[in-house]
């Protein structure tokens, strides 16, 4: 990347609504703006492949996806320095970014740094769920979007949450076929107190209108609450219970499974931004004012990677921190949209997310899943090996380390983390605040040994030598 | 909360500090009956005891520290023995590489010097036999010294066996507790911490990037520097490797374990805030580095790296530790300030401790550690 | 498994997959291009040694590694396909210095 510049006014890590809403706004201010992105176009996963889908007819996909082009043109319209296919494997306090992209490292700085890495799907740990053939809903959504591809064969699709019935949704709408739907969401009774503002949301009727058009055209099985994927080399059948029923089991070729999606913590949480357990959605969040600002001077979070609101607010909220980046570094510049409409419309974006967070939280047995079944994809650690840990002393995931090497595979703990941070919660007869979670480093995700060598050095870095 | 008679105190020695030298006392000094209390400001383990390297060294040691490792060798190839866990010690030796025959010929200078004051454990090798024991290194390198029967340990699982053993015979832990002040209090030093007062006669000093502050409350400054050594793993790789290497002239500490993944350290530092608990990585620091590992071991230049860290540890001008009574406080004694290659010393550094406590004196000669041979530095 | 929607065209453009000729879509990333090609497990696991396949599909799984032109342990579903490349699937652990 021969133009990649030492220095940036501001650098905002991802493309989705909320990176692609500050990197707009503030390149339109005058400021010099970078935005990396791992993928090779702009959308992040909500909006994947908006501007390159294969997938041309428009009521495939829906409305509520289309939409997000309109941002990704104004986006890459703004004059942003725009690097996609890179991976940032670093952010530090003071505003040293690392990243990697065409095989190269390359360390840079921002004076403003919004971190807009969004969401990724809660671990959802059963039996069987490192087979081939079992994949995420959100999975097959990319597979859709950017390829046009859809599941061959029996295809079950099992979990809870607004994006599997979306898949489900889209799905039907391409002509792929769905054998069944196995609902795993429970306790549904203490999601109506929040309901009053979910009826005035725009979820609902929308909502609605996808659910009973699937249901028409798919079995739906509710109150499951024991789910296997089972098979050889890859899934052959998944075997289901539902409450107080008989054992069942499906021939499958392909399962898909979602219970929701959480924060992608890993950059925020190296960088030293400090994040804490909210109950209400079972997840760590970064602790942030209104506009995304954490306590590290310069960094700022936005979108889905402080708390899921969903695309309208992530946009919302990454034109906020813009906004915070251009009053910062251009006290009394004029054109900011004005912020009062913004904020009502996040305001009613918002309401309804509580009752959506407790519709559809996700069952506790799928959380803390039975001792036999791994925790831990990479490194094969098993949810009992873990709660075997604690009667060794070990308080929280980081003690855990001596013993096993949960956690400490390439995915560094995105898909087994919280799942180790309930487990030992649960063993130790405390809150998930109290356990913490992985200590995380950087590089948030590996970099090859040539490219760490390849980095250019630097006199402080000859001093720093020791005997 | 201690409760504790006027005259009576719970305890007979307050150890300052749960990282392995800490626990280590506590287990020498448990094991001969007395009664220890450890105060630790965070849990055990927490700092450069836990995430060090975890090499088991005789090789290449400062002179002055040269007989603690070889009585500290002798421990660990019988740790079970003594911590009831073999700590994930291995002992596949250590290996210290000659890149040029200007190199090779300080290795040589070095071993006659050993050699000299009765020492044998470290051996020459030519090329050839290096390649023989080492297959991986470039063949640019001329030579080496080795310590057959060196090797390294899991240092967090090392340092919780140290303490779980001293518990079992009757050391208390308290974790979470920070030290505030320490003063003389009638024939005892009293110990307030922000969970209360301990009293007892003798207090040992393991407060290690923190035990400069500890030495200013006796009256005798230390210019102890805090560092935050940096240190790099790799997913993992087919097994290629099986001594410790280390360089002569640039510092590397390179290792494969069983499972096959590579750890590299060296010494290039990040940054630190020891108030805050917190390090910075250096990532300019750490292409130095892999640039080391790249020209020495050319199979690795496809790995990966998968995680990077630096722990909390405290250096001393001369690079070797403080180990002995204090000058100015009676019953008080120091073990800090091991300039990143402390752990293996940890088992017997407490046993010296332990000797000094209820013996009088230690037959190993500790008198280069001395904390009053910086007159006339200045703290930090 | 998976099949293109008919309406999906694209160019397609000539790879090797294990020293196998073979057609991919452009603008597909290597995982959905195996997957498309009706390779679904690509890699083994590292301490069992079983077959494990694309999970995500956006790169936090690291289950679809894939060694691409010689570099070993690439998230497929990061690498946008190429004329000319080669794409081998990691059924043993990765030699080091191959």
């Amino acid at each position: 990347m021969t133009d990649l510049r030492e220095t940036y006014d501001v650098a905002v890590i991802g493309a989705g609504p909320a990176g692609m809403a500050a990197a707009t706004v503030c390149v339109r201010a005058g400021l010099a703006t970078v935005l990396f992105d791992e993928q090779a176009s702009p959308g992040g996963q909500i909006y994947r492949a908006v501007t390159t889908s294969p997938v041309k007819r428009g009521t495939v996909l829906g409305a509520d996806y289309w939409v997000g082009g309109e941002v990704a043109q104004e986006f890459l319209a703004s004059g942003a320095h725009y690097v996609p296919g890179a991976t940032v494997w670093n952010l530090t306090r003071e505003r040293e970014i690392g990243i990697s992209v065409a095989g190269a490292a390359h360390l840079l700085r921002a004076e403003r740094v919004i971190v807009a890495t969004g969401a990724l799907e809660r671990p959802f740990p059963i039996p069987g769920w490192t087979l081939p053939g079992v994949m995420t809903a959100g999975a097959g959504q990319i597979l859709l979007k950017s390829a046009g591809l859809v599941p061959d064969g029996r295809t079950v699709l099992a979990g809870c949450g607004p994006l599997l019935w979306l898949i489900a949704w889209q799905y039907l709408n391409a002509g792929a076929r769905i054998d069944a739907i196995l609902d795993t969401g429970a306790n549904r009774a203490g999601a109506w107190r929040h309901a009053p503002p979910f009826m005035l949301s725009p979820y609902l009727l929308k909502g609605l209108r996808l659910l009973l058009a699937v249901r028409r055209r798919v079995p739906v099985i509710a109150n499951v609450v024991d789910l296997r994927a089972e098979g050889h080399d890859r899934v052959e059948a998944v075997a289901f219970r539902t409450a107080g029923g008989a054992e069942q089991q499906l021939a499958v070729d392909n399962l898909f499974m979602h219970q929701g999606v959480v924060p992608n913590v890993n950059l925020a949480m190296a960088a030293g931004i400090e994040h804490r357990w909210d109950d209400g959605q079972l997840c760590w969040r970064p602790v942030v004012d209104a506009e995304g600002t954490t306590a590290i001077a310069g960094i700022a979070i936005a979108g889905d990677g402080a708390g899921i609101a969903g695309a309208e607010a992530a946009q919302a909220y990454g034109l906020l921190a813009g906004h915070a980046a251009v009053r910062a570094l251009r006290p009394g510049a004029r054109g900011l949209a004005p912020e009062a409409a913004v904020r009502a419309r996040l305001k009613r974006t918002l309401r309804g997310r509580a009752f959506l967070d407790a519709y559809y939280r996700p069952a506790e047995p799928f959380r803390r899943p039975a001792r036999d079944t791994l925790a831990c994809r990479c490194e094969e650690v098993t949810a009992g090996q873990i709660i075997d840990t604690v009667a060794l002393g070990c308080t929280g995931p980081n003690q855990m380390k001596a013993f096993l090497r949960c956690g400490m595979g390439p995915c560094q703990g995105r898909l087994c983390g919280l799942t180790v941070t309930e487990l030992i919660a649960q063993a130790r007869g405390v809150a998930p605040q109290e356990v913490g979670y992985y200590r995380l480093r950087p590089p948030v995700k590996p970099i090859t040994l040539a490219e760490l060598a390849a980095l250019p050095k630097n006199e402080a870095a000859l001093r720093s030598v020791a005997r | 909360m201690p409760t504790f008679p006027e005259n009576a105190p719970a305890a007979d020695v307050i150890v300052i500090g749960g990282g392995l030298h800490g626990c280590s006392a506590a287990l020498h000094l448990a094991r001969r009956g007395a009664r220890v209390t450890v105060i630790e400001k965070d849990h055990v383990g927490r700092h450069a005891s836990g995430v060090n390297a975890g090499g088991v060294r005789r090789l290449g040691r400062h002179l002055a520290e040269v007989p603690l490792a070889v009585a500290a060798m002798e421990l660990w190839h019988r740790i079970g023995d003594l911590v009831d866990d073999d700590c994930g010690f291995e002992s596949h030796g250590q290996v210290k590489v000659a890149e040029s025959e200007a190199e090779l010929a300080t290795l040589r200078d070095r071993v006659a010097a050993l050699t000299r004051l009765g020492f044998t454990h470290e051996e020459l090798i030519d090329r050839r036999a290096l390649k023989a024991m080492v297959p991986a290194i470039a063949d640019h390198c001329v030579g080496a010294i080795v310590c057959r029967h060196d090797g390294a340990a899991n240092p967090y699982r090392t340092t919780l066996a140290f303490k779980r053993k001293a518990e079992s015979l009757g050391a208390r832990f308290i974790e979470g507790t920070a030290v505030r002040s320490l003063a003389r209090a009638g024939a005892n030093w009293r110990v307030d911490t922000s969970a209360g007062a301990f009293e007892a006669p003798y207090v040992v000093n393991c407060a290690g990037a923190w035990a400069d502050r500890i030495a200013a409350t006796l009256g005798e400054p230390v210019p102890l520097e805090p560092i935050a050594p940096m240190l790099m793993i790799t997913a993992p790789l087919p097994p290629f490797l099986e001594p410790v290497i280390g360089a002569t002239r640039r510092p590397l500490s390179f290792k494969q374990f069983g499972n096959g993944t590579v750890l590299i350290g060296g010494g290039h530092r990040g940054s630190l805030d020891r108030d805050a608990n917190r390090t910075g990585l250096d990532f300019a620091g750490l292409a130095l580095s892999a640039r080391i590992v790249w020209d020495l071991f050319p199979a690795m230049r496809g790995a990966h790296i998968v995680r990077c860290w630096a722990g909390i540890e405290a250096r001393m001008p001369d690079d070797i530790p403080v180990i002995g009574p204090s000058a100015t406080g009676d019953g008080v004694f120091h073990a800090f300030g091991f300039s990143a290659h402390g752990f293996a010393l940890g088992p017997i550094v407490g046993a010296i401790l332990a000797e000094l406590i209820t013996g009088g004196k230690t037959n190993l000669p500790i008198a280069p550690f001395r904390i009053d041979r910086f007159a006339g530095a200045k703290p930090n | 498994m998976f099949r293109r929607l008919p309406d999906a065209n694209a160019a397609m453009i000539a790879v090797t997959i294990d020293g196998r000729a073979a057609q991919v879509r452009a603008g597909d990333t290597v995982a959905a291009a195996l997957l498309s090609a009706g390779i679904l497990a690509s890699r083994a696991a590292d301490v069992s040694g079983a077959p494990r396949a694309p999970y995500c599909m956006m790169g936090v799984c690291f289950e679809c590694l894939v060694t691409v032109d010689g570099v070993g342990n690439r998230q497929g579903c990061l690498v946008p396909v190429a004329a000319g490349m080669r794409i081998e699937t990691q059924h043993g652990r990765r030699e080091a210095g191959r």
